[in-house]
């Protein structure tokens, strides 16, 4: 057995023994999944009921007020504005909807009052702008003399088909199953890599601290020490997400079999079937499910292991020079900080960039930047990347990574043999000399 | 007697600081040789520079008559002065994994290992964890680890400190056994006495130089004094201090005996032994007439401090 592989088995068996590896793995996912279920237990819940006064001096808009699961309207047009409006003040009403009384309507239009002691959500601002226009539209065809019937029979609604210019059919809900999943996997390698680069760091300052390391390296060479501790730990990181893996791919089964869905792309379930609501949410989950499948998950999967090694290899490197060059885990601080910094930086990209505009300049641009890229290629990916730019961005990945491992090895031969001092820039860039 | 280990003008430099400035040593095969030096005087250094730790800036060593490379790591057997284990793994485990580093199979490291942790008496330790253990006890271990590859040329650093006068004396006779076996042993300590007992050669490191190499009587030879501990019983001491100091110089000095004598330090003029003893035995009945020897305490201080 070579000794690369003896440390990388060593690095790997310590990982996985260690009882957080274990809780790690088989909780988070439970965790998840309670996390999503407690969200949409709290979303599912009823609000209280919000009762909305309307002062309508006009007498036409009161009626178009329905009561709705979260809000009662109540009429108070008889009643006096000032009495009104200091009942506000006491809260027996959530708000007051003052429609004055204007015949022209063209100036009613921005006369209109909403009185409340919380400002009120936008949806239900809206949803009153609405009300009221459309009631004055109607009454703007009556008074012209307008037949409301033929202009609603008139009136277009187009729902565009997506479709891909392969052929595919497409669904609109995909760009965000296409978000949520780039997205996840770029969250997921950020994660990955602060949490397994800074295991690499502890395991590198632990050598250090006790005192083994001057042991090991006069067997082995500290470069080889240095990747078979980044491999080790990555080696178990990806066991970990095949694990994952695995127990979300048995959710997706059992979920498919549940909602009675054949997971085949090609299966289609007759429309007619979906006439209550239930099957209305059967046939909506199945849909978004066989769009699942849809997606180039063999692509998504295997650049997410790609980017995963490369991302996580190169920022490991890091870690591993900032484990050699200090002493305890309180030292790393200020080294640490310029390493998530383009962590960060990438999944804001991705959150914000990526998903109004997967192809433009900045997004390709990160997409291509060592740093960003394992993040924000990722989360382009399930939107379609040529794969020319996929091979660009992997390659100046790799090519960064070999650099920043001869660096990192320089700076891990000369720190792992240093004791007792909190090293400064400069000193880390005289050890690249030595 | 032919050489294992030769140390040809080595030169390491940590930026603007030289730690060694052209060192060059000469290790006989079978010998034990202790590498002295003060603090920071750069034995750390060096001995690192020869288990291809870090790389020399010039010059070369060669190991059994050829140039050190990669694989002479498995000839060498290092236990550093910082030194430790992995605290949550097993002591057996532990071993395999440090002895297969050394290159050897993992059964060969295995009936090795029994064979150590029988005779050091630690066979119950196999699947304790080194967190459990004492610091003593794990300082076994890494003597251990530190031979069980059989190596030609052992490198201790402070291999004693740590442990109690006990097991001291076992690890003690162990280097002297292994030495029976034809390994020699690099010996880097600050104490003395252990130097005075198990040395036959020594280096002194001052200052990123080497200022005194040899075998160890060699080197005695060369920093004696003449001078003679002497204890006599007379009735005349203005006498006999008369005679001494016409040609002499005395002081007194004290060393244990049974006697209530007369005890002098006596730095020989020009003359010999013989002369000295023919004035002493003339003045009274000489009970003890020893050259003082130079320790390497001694040696080491008067070399350090000029």
């Amino acid at each position: 057995m070579s000794i690369l592989t003896l440390i990388i088995k060593r690095e790997l068996i310590a990982k996985v023994r260690n009882k957080s590896f274990i809780v790690m793995t088989f909780l988070s996912p439970l965790l998840f999944v309670g996390i999503a279920v407690f969200v949409g237990y709290l979303s599912s819940m009823k609000a209280d009921v919000k009762v909305v006064a309307i002062h309508d001096e006009t007498g036409l808009f009161v009626s178009e007020f329905k009561n709705s699961e979260e809000y009662r309207y109540i009429d108070l047009s008889p009643i006096d504005l000032k009495i009104i409006k200091d009942s506000l003040i006491n809260e027996s009403y959530e708000g007051l909807i003052y429609i004055p009384k204007i015949a022209n309507f063209k100036t009613l239009e921005n006369k209109v009052q909403y009185i409340s002691n919380d400002s009120p959500s936008i949806t239900f601002v809206e949803n009153v702008q609405d009300i009221i226009a459309k009631k004055i539209t109607k009454e703007n065809f009556e008074t012209a003399k307008l037949d409301t019937l033929a202009i609603r029979n008139a009136e277009a609604k187009v729902n565009i088909e997506l479709k891909k210019a392969t052929g595919e059919d497409s669904l609109k809900g995909l760009n965000e199953i296409k978000i949520a999943i780039g997205g996840a996997f770029g969250y997921l390698i950020m994660m990955f890599i602060i949490i397994y680069g800074n295991m690499v760091m502890r395991s590198v300052i632990e050598e250090k601290t006790n005192r083994i390391v001057e042991i090991i390296i006069s067997s082995v060479k500290p470069f080889q020490l240095m990747m078979g501790k980044i491999i080790g730990t990555s080696l178990a990181g990806i066991l970990q997400f095949f694990i994952w893996a695995i127990i979300g791919l048995i959710l997706m089964f059992s979920a498919s079999i549940f909602l009675g869905i054949n997971a085949s792309p090609t299966a289609k379930v007759p429309p007619e079937m979906l006439h209550s609501a239930q099957q209305e949410f059967a046939g909506m989950a199945q849909m978004y499910i066989k769009e699942l499948w849809n997606l180039p998950i063999a692509t998504i999967l295997i650049s997410f292991i790609v980017y995963f090694i490369g991302g996580y290899f190169l920022y490991s490197s890091f870690y591993a020079a900032i484990g050699a060059a200090v002493d305890n885990e309180t030292d790393s601080q200020q080294f640490l900080l310029p390493i998530i910094m383009p962590l960060v930086l990438g999944v804001y990209i991705g959150f914000f960039t990526v998903m109004n505009d997967p192809h433009g300049t900045i997004a390709t641009v990160f997409s291509m930047i060592p740093l960003t890229s394992p993040i924000v290629m990722l989360m382009r990916i399930p939107f379609g990347v040529p794969w020319w730019q996929i091979a660009i961005s992997v390659t100046i990945l790799f090519g960064t990574f070999f650099f920043v491992v001869w660096f990192a090895a320089k700076i891990y031969r000369v720190g792992i043999l240093m004791y007792g001092k909190k090293p400064t820039w400069s000193e880390l860039y005289k050890w690249l000399k030595y | 007697m032919s050489t294992i280990l030769e140390v040809n003008k080595v030169v390491k430099k940590y930026g603007d600081y030289t730690a060694l400035n052209e060192v060059s040593l000469t290790v006989p095969k079978g010998s034990i040789y202790g590498l002295l030096g003060p603090n920071g005087a750069g034995k750390t250094s060096l001995i690192r520079i020869i288990n291809q730790i870090t790389m020399p800036d010039s010059g070369e060593i060669i190991l059994d008559g050829e140039k050190l490379q990669p694989k002479h790591i498995q000839y060498i057997g290092y236990l550093p002065e910082e030194r430790g284990l992995y605290k949550t793994m097993k002591v057996g485990e532990q071993c395999l994994y440090l002895a297969q580093m050394k290159g050897l199979s993992k059964a060969e490291a295995k009936t090795q290992l029994d064979y150590w942790f029988d005779r050091l008496e630690i066979q119950g330790w196999w699947n304790k964890k080194i967190q459990e253990l004492s610091k003593g006890m794990a300082q076994k271990i890494q003597f251990v680890v530190c031979v069980l590859h059989k190596p030609k040329l052992l490198i201790f650093d402070e291999p004693f400190s740590g442990f109690d006068p006990v097991n001291a004396n076992l690890i003690k006779d162990e280097i002297l056994a292994l030495r029976e076996q034809g390994s020699t042993i690099i010996f880097s300590t600050h104490r003395m006495e252990s130097v005075e007992e198990l040395c036959d050669h020594i280096a002194l490191i001052h200052k990123s130089n080497k200022l005194i190499e040899g075998k160890l009587d060699d080197v005695k030879k060369q920093f004696r004094t003449n001078s003679f501990e002497v204890g006599i019983l007379t009735d005349n001491v203005e006498g006999l201090m008369y005679d001494i100091t016409q040609k002499h110089t005395v002081s007194q000095t004290n060393f244990k005996s049974l006697n209530n004598e007369l005890k002098l330090e006596i730095q020989l003029g020009k003359a010999t032994p013989n002369e000295l003893l023919n004035i002493l035995t003339q003045r009274g009945q000489v009970t003890h007439f020893v050259e003082k020897i130079p320790s390497v305490n001694d040696i080491f201080i008067q070399t350090v401090s000029q």
